[in-house]
Parts: structure tokens; C-alpha cells; sequence
């Protein structure tokens, strides 16, 4: 079970690290033997700097003093100086080397994370402040973008919550690094100023699981996949426990077959794809559904959610834009309308707004027309509890989609 | 040495350019420094899913170390042939630490793991909250495993249908803001259920998340199946001079986050008393004194954000238990629902340890596979599960509005005289 809770770093971390040792301790023959179990993560306490452990929910305030700086006071008197920077969250090693550089150098080696893949550098002193912002800025990766970008804070664009993409997963519809790349250095002046009408964060989940809070943000994009899966019929049944991939599916679109593959009959599944939405729950479940297809997958962009509780409740993104071209490696049209819906938000919001409480006060159709958006029939909603997304009032604004004879409402031929 | 063999990446490459940091720049100067064919390999991997847009990682492979069912995710390329160095690519979860705290000592000590043992590519951090090792060959897991809890006194986080690693906001290390000791909650309640983080047992997965606040800035109420959040229900602490200081322009509303901006004069009737979602505030121009009605307060924070040098949460805080969120897969997105609207507690929170296995006993019973705790609430009805599964009383703060349909599911014992009746009676009564 668990160790001692250290308030002190534990000394271990002072021996240097040997490479040998593991294969002295594991025995394969005996795999219990020098096996530790069950420790979990190191006692948080040892790893925050002094001055953190003394001031410890005591802080008093903060102000940010220029975007990516926070100064906090203390009921005690203590101040100090929070660096914030945007990192790629895809990193090497010597990537966290740097900023155990930059720690030691300024901060007596304490460092920490945010949730949104920020670093903090904590000082506690003007001049150490100084030192480390000239230091920062000038740590630059060899074609000449920032390590370090400062930044984060307050009434602009903060880092990225994104997931693994074609790096690292097995069920993506589109990448994630990439297009977070490509989207920060278009919104880079976003990132380090103050000049939205309130904070807004922006997430990427490479395909529907969305791990991380990508539903509850103020602009998100998901990649979708758009064809129905594959049937291997050959290696279905040697891989795929049937009646789980059957389970599978929300929408009862899968059904148990048998077919006769060289004179053998083979069990398998079939796909209703009339009633299939893509979701790739099947896959998740059967290796020999796979339904990626570099031809079909797309981009939606969804915006509006929240989760904090601030003026109006915690609330899920809706999808405005869909079927947008996976366009590797710079993503442009994708990058076009994240940026275009931020300006037209940041034009038309008032002080504190975000994204969805100036939706909801100006009206979705007012968005769709402000942000010249096309509004088609995939955004209105055709799943569960599709009905409270519809309109139930005569409260509508005469955008231009509101026409004057009943003719005009039809779908032209 | 064998020789390490360059790919040509050059759509991947576009990836250096511009000012945000580029991970291309960085695997690249990495791979070279350290000859590391597996850096070189997953760039030209990434090329080819760029050409073909399509990922080039096969479906699962259950790896991991012994005695555990989670905490290693098994990654195999379909493209062994020509990238060798990464057929193998497992990755594994390392528990972060409550708030995302290091010392720089145990980082590097981790990095020099990392690099004689894996690619040397990770996270900081996943989604869910760990520290993300991207990258080894089966054979390197138990040695990793060994160093992280023989060498670093470290352990592995959670994956697949169990608990999963927690996650917390700054909490009082660094937040004024804060009404709960959230690491110390997240550690307690990590090391409480070890065995559930790394033994799969659940239908799927489990998330808790500690947020200090309402402005819930680990996105508990999004993406926990049970969102811990701070709250007081005491009168918000006011400093009349401060809030005169911000009315005259002293101080910059905000801690001053809408500096590149002019949004004229602070105004407080604007910003704050019309903002305010319950109305429940009153700036007295004349006294030059700002009311604040706290018994109708719905603690938005909104008016503390604005003034936070001015106005501070009460004193008597607690947590706010809330349960089942979740993103869209499989029945659609949920927030999590109020459980448990305010308790007092300490460590090391006994009481909600026992609430969460109440939770986790139910589930395991009666919980379908891949169906999370929020869908099975939806399932059986929010009403049922506080009072047949958890026994809580409900109340108004469960629930937004009431029901709209009386289709209530009336229980026998609840109807005078019960269900069994006489036909022969009725029909005396009512001749057919």
C-alpha cells in the first residue's frame, strides 16, 4: 500500500538513476518477487516549492500584471509571480529537460502543470521574474518557433485540450498534434493578450469517444468518421466476440450472419447502414470492423459549451459546421473557420460573454447569419432527446433565413 | 550501433514552421541527439497517415505488467516492415501528482528512465491526467514497472474499465478561489481505491475529478462520473473600500484579464449587479455601498471573478457531490446531475468512501457492459437510483424543474388498500 505522505522531497529522487537495477530486481520465472504494488503517485507535498507549502490556502488574490503573469498575494505576505506557457503536450524528453533547466534556474527546481497542458513557473521576485520572461522568450526550437510561449491567461485563448490523433491512436478519424499546431500559430496572438470579450477554450478530440471535456467547450473540433464499418467476414469470428459487437451498436444497426467463405461456413455480423452514424462503438469492440477511410472522414466544429458554473450553467458545445475537409498538414479550412468564428464572437460579444451565453442571448439563427455560417439539416439534432433543441416559441429573430411566401421555404429542384 | 535510417517527411515538416511550439522541431532535434530510430520511425509513420489520412495503428494488443489490468495501453504498427523501430509502441499511464507538482529531481530521474527504456516521446499530460510514456517494446514494461516503484516510488495510473486516474484543479496551492483541500482529496481517495485503479473490475470506466470551486476549472461536472466541487453556503466576504477602489478604477476589474481592450470605465452596474443571475445584488450609488442578498445567492462567482480583491466566498465551505457525466459515446453527452449538494468533510473522507462503493457496488451488479454510471441513472430513473440504490432523500436541489408527464411509476405499498383487488366486487358495482 500506499508510502509515507513526504512533506520533504523524498530522497530518493537524489540517487541517480540506474539502468540495471530493474533487471537485477525482475525475475520472469518468479514475477512476484521484488514486485511493488499498489504505492500510487508521489505525496503531492513534497513537490510544491517552500513558499507554496507555507502561503498553502492562504492566498489572498491575484492580478494578472501582462497575459501569462500571474501575481498572487498572500494572507501573509508573501507574493509571487506565476509564469504561464503553452507547451505542445506532445514532448520529448529533452523537451522536459529544458524546463527542469528553466526550474532550477529560477524557481529552486518546482515546477507544475495545468489542465490545459500549460506549464507554471513560480518566482518570488520581480528580478527573478524578469530573468525568466527574457529567458523564455528567447528558447526557440531550431526553425524558430517558441518553446516556451507565455501566455494563458484571462481574456484570450488558452492551450488546446487535444487527444492522440494519427501519432498514437488506433480508432482517429483525423490527427490531433497537428492540427492543434496549426491552429495555435493562427491564433498565437490570441494565446498572449487580453483582447476577447472573456476567456475561451478550445478542445480536439480525434474521433467521437472525445476524451477530454471537448463537448463542454467554447469552440471544439471532432473528427468523424463517414462510412459504415468494413465486415471481415474471413477474420471476424477469430477476433470479435459476436454478440458484444452486436451489443455494440446504440442504434441495433448490427445483426448476427453466417456466410460460406471456400465451402465454410463462418459466423459474422451484417450492417443495417441506413441506420449506422458512425460511431465506431463496433470498432472499439471489433477489430474486424474497421471504418477509418482517408477518402470519408471529416472535421465538425462544434461551439458553445462550458463547465464553469460563472453567470450561466455548465452547458455542452453544438455542432454548427460539419463535412469539413481533413486537410493534412496545415488543416487551412478547418484553421479558416475557428479563427473566423473567434473574430466574429470577439466582435460582436459583450465584456464577460462567452461563446455560448452570447449565443444564447443574440440567438442561434443571429449566430448562424453573424458568422455566415450555412445552416443545413445535420445541425439540427436527430438523436436522443433531439426534441428540446427544437423551437417551441414564436421567439425567432428575422434573420436572412426568414422568406416571405411559403414557396420560398422549399427546397429548390 | 545500427545505422539509423531517415524518412522523408516532408508534409510533416510543415509542422516546424510558425511560432507555436512544434512538436516536429522537437522529436526531430531529440532523435538526432540521441540516434533514436523510433523518433525517426514515428515522423515517417505520421507522414504516412498524412498522405493516406488515415491512422496506422492496429486495433489493441493486450499488454501490461503482472497483477495489473490497467495502466498500459498495447500499441502495434501495421507498417512493421518499414518502420521497425515502433512495431512495438506501448504506452503507459504514470499517475500524475495532486495539482501536477514536481520537482525537477524527479523529473530528470523519469527522463532518464524514459530515454534507456522507451522513445522518449510522452505526454505532459493526458487527457484524463497522467504523465503519458509514449512508446516501448513489450520486454521494457516489467523493467519500466520496477524502476517507477523501486526507483522513483511511482506507480501506474489507470486504464480500461476501471477507476481512473483522478484529477484535481490548483487547489489551495495556488487559488484563493478554493473552498476544499482537492489534493489532499484526490491523493486520499487515489491511495483508498488502488485496487480499483489498477485491477479492472467495473463495466467500464470511472472517473473522479476534484474541482475547488464552481468555476470547476478541471471540467469535473464535464467529464467525472463523480465531480467533486467546492462551494460555501455562508454570505460572500465583502470589503466595501475594495469594491469603492474598482467603482472608481483603482483597481482593473477582472485581476485585470481584459487588459488589451478598452472597454471603457468600469462600470458596476453593467459588469456585475446586471450580470448577477439571481439578482440578487444592489449597488447603492448614494452610500456608495454594495448589498448582496447571500440567501439568494447561487454562488456564480461571476461578482468575486470581477472583484476578487473586493468580494471573497464565505467561510463555511464544503463540497458538492454531483454524478454521471460523460461525452457522447454510447447515449449522448451528460453533465453531471447534483448527488449530494453540500457536506462538510475531512480526511480522510470515510463517508465518501463508502458512498463511492455503494455507487460502484450497484453498478457492477446491475451495469450493463460499456454503460457508464451516468447512462444507467438514465436507465432506471434519477429518482430510483437516490432512493432503492443509495437510499438519499431527494430534494429540490436534485432536480431543475419537475417532471412534465404524470406517468409516475406508483409502487403497490404507496396506494391505499394496495394492488389486489375483487373483479366480482368491481363488477357489482359496475356491471359489465
Amino acid at each position: 500500500m500506499g508510502l509515507e505522505k513526504l512533506k520533504e522531497l523524498d530522497p530518493i529522487y537524489q540517487k541517480p538513476y540506474d539502468p540495471t537495477l530493474a533487471e537485477k530486481l525482475y525475475n520472469p520465472e518468479r514475477p512476484m518477487e521484488n514486485r511493488i504494488t499498489d504505492i500510487g503517485p508521489p505525496y503531492f507535498w513534497q513537490f510544491m516549492p517552500p513558499i507554496v507549502q507555507k502561503n498553502f490556502g492562504k492566498w489572498k488574490s491575484h492580478v494578472i500584471i501582462q497575459p501569462g503573469v500571474i501575481k498572487r498575494v498572500s494572507e501573509t505576505g508573501d507574493t509571487i509571480y506565476v509564469v504561464r506557457c503553452g507547451t505542445p503536450r506532445l514532448e520529448t524528453t529533452d523537451y522536459i529537460r529544458e524546463i527542469c533547466e528553466i526550474a532550477d534556474k529560477y524557481c529552486d527546481g518546482y515546477v507544475r502543470w495545468t489542465t490545459r497542458n500549460n506549464v507554471e513557473f513560480v518566482v518570488d521576485s520581480e528580478e527573478k521574474l524578469r530573468g525568466l520572461l527574457e529567458d523564455l522568450k528567447n528558447r526557440k526550437h531550431p526553425n524558430g518557433s517558441y518553446k516556451f510561449p507565455i501566455g494563458g491567461t484571462g481574456a484570450g485563448v488558452s492551450n488546446i485540450v487535444h487527444t492522440q490523433g494519427w501519432i498514437h491512436c488506433h480508432t482517429p478519424a483525423i490527427d490531433a498534434s497537428g492540427i492543434v499546431k496549426a491552429l495555435m500559430d493562427e491564433l498565437f496572438e490570441y494565446f498572449g493578450s487580453h483582447k476577447l470579450p472573456a476567456k475561451t477554450k478550445l478542445a480536439l478530440a480525434c474521433c467521437l469517444n472525445m476524451c477530454g471535456a471537448v463537448h463542454c467547450s467554447d469552440i471544439a473540433i471532432v473528427g468523424i468518421h463517414r462510412k459504415p464499418p468494413f465486415v471481415e467476414d474471413e477474420r471476424l469470428e477469430h477476433v470479435c466476440e459476436i454478440p458484444l459487437a452486436i451489443a455494440s451498436c446504440p442504434l441495433g444497426a448490427i445483426r448476427p450472419a453466417t456466410v460460406e467463405i471456400d465451402g465454410k461456413k463462418k459466423k459474422t455480423v451484417r450492417v443495417n447502414v441506413e441506420r449506422c452514424m458512425f460511431c465506431g462503438n463496433c470498432y472499439t469492440m471489433c477489430p474486424a470492423m474497421p471504418l477509418a477511410d482517408g477518402e470519408g472522414d471529416c472535421i465538425t466544429i462544434v461551439v458553445g459549451g462550458k463547465v464553469s458554473n460563472r453567470i450561466t450553467p455548465p452547458a455542452f458545445s453544438r455542432v454548427v459546421l460539419s463535412g469539413i475537409p481533413n486537410e493534412p498538414p496545415r488543416w487551412p479550412t478547418t484553421v479558416k473557420w475557428v479563427k473566423h468564428i473567434l473574430e466574429v464572437y470577439s466582435k460582436y460579444a459583450k465584456k464577460y460573454e462567452r461563446i455560448g451565453t452570447w449565443i444564447k442571448r443574440i440567438g442561434w439563427e443571429r449566430f448562424f447569419e453573424l458568422a455566415d455560417i450555412p445552416f443545413t439539416e445535420k445541425t439540427i439534432d436527430d438523436y436522443r432527446l433531439a426534441y428540446v433543441s427544437y423551437r417551441t416559441t414564436t421567439q425567432f429573430k428575422f434573420t436572412k433565413h426568414v422568406k416571405t411566401k411559403l414557396e420560398e421555404y422549399y427546397i429548390k429542384k | 550501433m545500427s545505422e539509423i535510417k531517415k524518412h522523408d517527411t516532408p508534409m510533416v515538416d510543415e509542422l516546424k514552421k510558425g511560432p507555436w511550439p512544434s512538436f516536429v522541431d522537437d522529436i526531430y532535434t531529440y532523435a538526432e541527439k540521441h540516434k533514436k530510430q523510433a523518433c525517426f520511425d514515428i515522423m515517417g509513420l505520421l507522414e504516412l497517415s498524412y498522405i493516406h489520412k488515415e491512422t496506422h495503428w492496429k486495433h489493441g494488443g493486450i499488454v501490461g505488467v503482472f497483477g495489473y489490468g490497467g495502466g498500459v495501453i498495447g500499441r502495434y504498427c501495421d507498417q512493421q516492415e518499414k518502420f521497425p523501430a515502433i512495431w512495438a509502441f506501448h504506452t503507459l499511464r504514470v499517475h500524475q501528482t495532486g495539482a501536477k507538482w514536481y520537482h525537477t529531481s524527479a523529473l530528470r530521474k523519469l527522463c532518464d528512465m524514459w530515454d534507456h527504456r522507451g522513445s522518449g516521446i510522452v505526454n505532459f499530460h493526458g487527457s484524463t491526467g497522467d504523465i503519458i510514456l509514449l512508446g516501448t517494446v513489450t520486454e521494457q514494461l516489467e523493467p519500466i514497472f520496477f524502476d517507477l516503484t523501486h526507483q522513483l516510488n511511482w506507480d501506474l495510473g489507470g486504464s480500461g474499465s476501471n477507476m481512473r486516474t483522478p484529477a484535481c484543479c490548483m487547489g489551495y496551492s495556488l487559488c484563493e478561489w478554493c473552498l476544499y483541500d482537492v489534493q489532499e482529496m484526490d491523493y486520499e481517495l487515489s491511495m483508498a481505491f488502488q485496487d480499483e485503479l489498477h485491477r479492472p473490475a467495473f463495466p467500464y470506466k470511472f472517473k473522479l475529478k476534484f474541482s475547488g470551486c464552481p468555476l470547476d476549472c478541471v471540467a469535473a461536472v464535464a467529464r467525472a462520473d463523480l465531480s467533486f466541487i467546492g462551494i460555501w453556503r455562508d454570505n460572500i466576504r465583502i470589503d466595501q473600500e475594495a469594491v469603492r477602489a474598482y467603482v472608481n478604477g483603482e483597481l482593473p476589474p477582472n485581476s485585470g484579464a481584459f487588459s488589451d481592450r478598452d472597454w471603457g470605465p468600469f462600470d458596476i452596474k453593467k459588469e456585475v449587479i446586471d450580470f448577477c443571475p439571481t439578482q440578487c445584488m444592489y449597488w447603492d450609488e448614494k452610500e456608495q455601498k454594495l448589498y448582496i442578498n447571500d440567501q439568494e445567492c447561487n454562488k456564480c462567482m461571476h461578482c468575486i471573478a470581477v472583484m476578487p480583491e473586493a468580494l471573497k466566498p464565505g467561510t463555511d465551505t464544503g463540497v458538492c457531490i454531483l454524478i454521471g457525466s460523460k461525452s457522447v459515446i454510447l447515449e449522448g453527452a451528460q453533465l453531471s446531475t447534483v448527488l449530494v449538494p453540500f457536506i462538510k468533510t475531512e480526511p480522510p473522507y470515510d463517508e465518501i468512501k463508502e458512498l463511492v462503493y455503494k455507487i460502484w457496488d450497484h453498478w457492477m451488479e446491475v451495469g450493463k457492459m460499456r454503460e457508464r454510471v451516468g447512462e444507467l441513472i438514465q436507465r432506471i430513473g434519477l429518482n430510483r437510483y437516490l432512493i432503492d440504490v443509495l437510499g438519499i432523500e431527494p430534494i429540490p436541489q436534485h432536480i431543475l424543474m419537475p417532471r412534465v408527464d404524470p406517468y409516475i411509476f406508483w409502487r403497490e405499498e404507496e396506494v391505499p388498500g394496495g394492488w389486489t383487488r375483487d373483479i366480482v366486487e368491481f363488477r357489482k358495482r359496475h356491471p359489465a
